[in-house]
């Protein structure tokens, strides 16, 4: 369980809300964040996957980068980032990293390019928590002449996540419903005016929704009136985040993992492969054509045990270490337990015998695909 | 019967020369839904203290110290199955072994229940 910070926490606009429905309450990346509800964990999880959960995101970082038009912003992003942010078509959302010089990951980031012809030339970047205040000074330091960075403090976010969560925004009459995955853009919902994004983090269709802050409350209420949705917590959203296969920052991503590495290649466009021009580049495209050192696997351990973030890894056949665990514990829905870890190229393969060294013990564990329960992305909404 | 505590939240309910070890109801609400439990080799010989078994939730593994010496002469084999129970009934059907006492006064240096109520409130 995390420690009390020393610094004085800070609250999302839903803390009062978490509270009145029994939340326990824990610092997280400087928050106070709910960890869980009455139902606890396990419940959580499992009506997240067969229903709808509702999560509170509000301490995710976001901003946009504003500028004179949509071209100079991308290519300015593009110097910071891998991704091919020229590329994006109006309301499409592209999963990226902040790069260091040495290709490592400063975070990792959603960058939205706007729906409409008419709005301001920006685009919307959600960061993470914990690394908000640094990834703002590395942008804003590095932006030309003519860009700014706007920090939206004055914003939460929601996300609905769950096969039924577009049935909830439907009865809500929200035109959002008609969004493909990773496309976003402005409606309402419920009476407020919302950015919303067919995205998430629990490997489950759903909505991330960006609302002003005093109308938070009222959004998660009247979110929350529908039968179909319940409130989830911080570690409910852990152990959904880890089945789908998805890094966490800090844990399986940081500074010294680069892109190839943690196996997102699938994030860095063509173009951006080839041409390079993002910090790091160098080691990203070396890594694309020789391989890297090592690479983020999926592990199954073959007992009941599961293997937390540090544990060993052991090659059976010596017993020499192999790298570590980056994120572990227990799969609801999997039923058993599951890791992520980084190994060498060598040990890849799905279903390599591998050891995890769990209180002094090996216990027998193989390389899986991942993600570990099939992901339910709608890429093309009826 | 005697039941007494430890610091750490375990209990120990003493049968005649055998005391039923487990967590307490404190501990099962601050670990949350408990999804894995690993239990000594019965016959194991523990000092005080020392770590016996180990229990996991979702979110976290906690280590299960032997709240007195002894050895080891049951362990509650469904839990493995249905760690669940841990979080049920644990100072019921959740208990996870019994240990032969080596010391009846190994008991002294524990919480009574009187003592392990005022305990839990110094911590909230």
């Amino acid at each position: 369980m995390a420690d009390t910070a020393s610094s004085p926490l800070l609250a999302t606009p839903l803390n009062a809300a978490h509270r009145t429905l029994g939340a326990k309450m824990v610092p997280f990346a400087g928050y106070d964040m709910p960890v869980q509800y009455p139902a606890g964990v396990l419940a959580e999880h499992n009506w997240t996957r067969s229903h709808a959960g509702l999560f509170d995101v509000s301490h995710m970082g976001q901003a946009t980068i504003e500028g004179p038009d949509f071209a100079t912003i991308a290519r300015a992003l593009e110097a910071l980032v891998p991704a091919d942010i020229l590329g994006l078509v109006h309301g499409q959302q592209r999963y990226s990293q902040l790069t260091n010089a040495e290709g490592g990951i400063l975070d990792d980031l959603m960058i939205t390019r706007p729906a409409t012809l008419e709005e301001a030339q920006y685009v919307y970047l959600v960061v993470n928590a914990g690394c908000k205040e640094a990834d703002y000074a590395h942008i804003a330091a590095n932006l030309p002449q003519g860009l700014r960075l706007v920090r939206g403090e004055d914003r939460a976010l929601l996300a609905v996540q769950g096969p039924r969560a577009v049935d909830v925004l439907r009865r809500l009459g929200c035109g959002a419903v008609d969004l493909a995955f990773m496309r976003a853009g402005w409606f309402d919902l419920a009476g407020h005016r919302c950015h919303i994004s067919r995205s998430g983090y629990t490997g489950e269709d759903g909505f991330e929704i960006s609302v002003k802050a005093d109308a938070a409350e009222a959004l998660w209420t009247r979110l929350l009136a529908d039968a179909d949705v319940k409130p989830i917590g911080l570690g409910a959203r852990d152990s959904l985040r880890l089945e789908a296969g998805l890094c966490l920052y800090g844990h399986d991503i940081d500074t010294t993992t680069s892109p190839i590495e943690a196996g997102l290649q699938w994030s860095i466009q063509k173009r951006r492969r080839e041409e390079g021009g993002f910090p790091g580049a160098a080691r990203v495209q070396r890594e694309l054509r020789e391989g890297p050192y090592r690479v983020r696997v999926g592990l199954l351990p073959e007992g009941k045990a599961p293997a937390r973030e540090g544990t060993a890894i052991l090659d059976p056949a010596t017993g020499l270490p192999l790298g570590t665990v980056t994120s572990g514990g227990f799969g609801p829905t999997l039923n058993g337990p599951l890791a992520m870890g980084y190994v060498p190229p060598t040990h890849t393969a799905v279903g390599t015998p591998v050891h995890l060294l769990v209180r002094g013990k090996p216990h027998p564990a193989r390389v899986a695909a991942m993600p570990f329960v099939p992901n339910r992305y709608v890429r093309s909404p009826k | 019967m005697t039941i007494r505590y430890t610091k750490d939240h375990e209990y120990v309910r003493v049968e005649g020369d055998t005391g039923v070890v487990g967590i307490t109801d404190y501990a099962q609400e601050k670990l949350g839904d408990v999804v894995y439990v690993e239990l000594p080799e019965v016959g194991a010989k523990i000092e005080q203290g020392k770590q016996v078994a180990v229990v996991e939730s979702v979110k976290a593994a906690a280590e299960v110290y032997a709240p007195v010496a002894g050895e080891v002469v049951a362990v509650n084999g469904a839990l493995p199955d249905s760690p669940g129970t841990v979080n049920e009934a644990p100072m019921g059907a959740g208990w996870f072994l019994k240990i032969k006492l080596a010391n009846r006064n190994d008991l002294d240096g524990l919480m009574t229940e009187e003592q392990y109520k005022v305990y839990l409130e110094s911590l909230s």
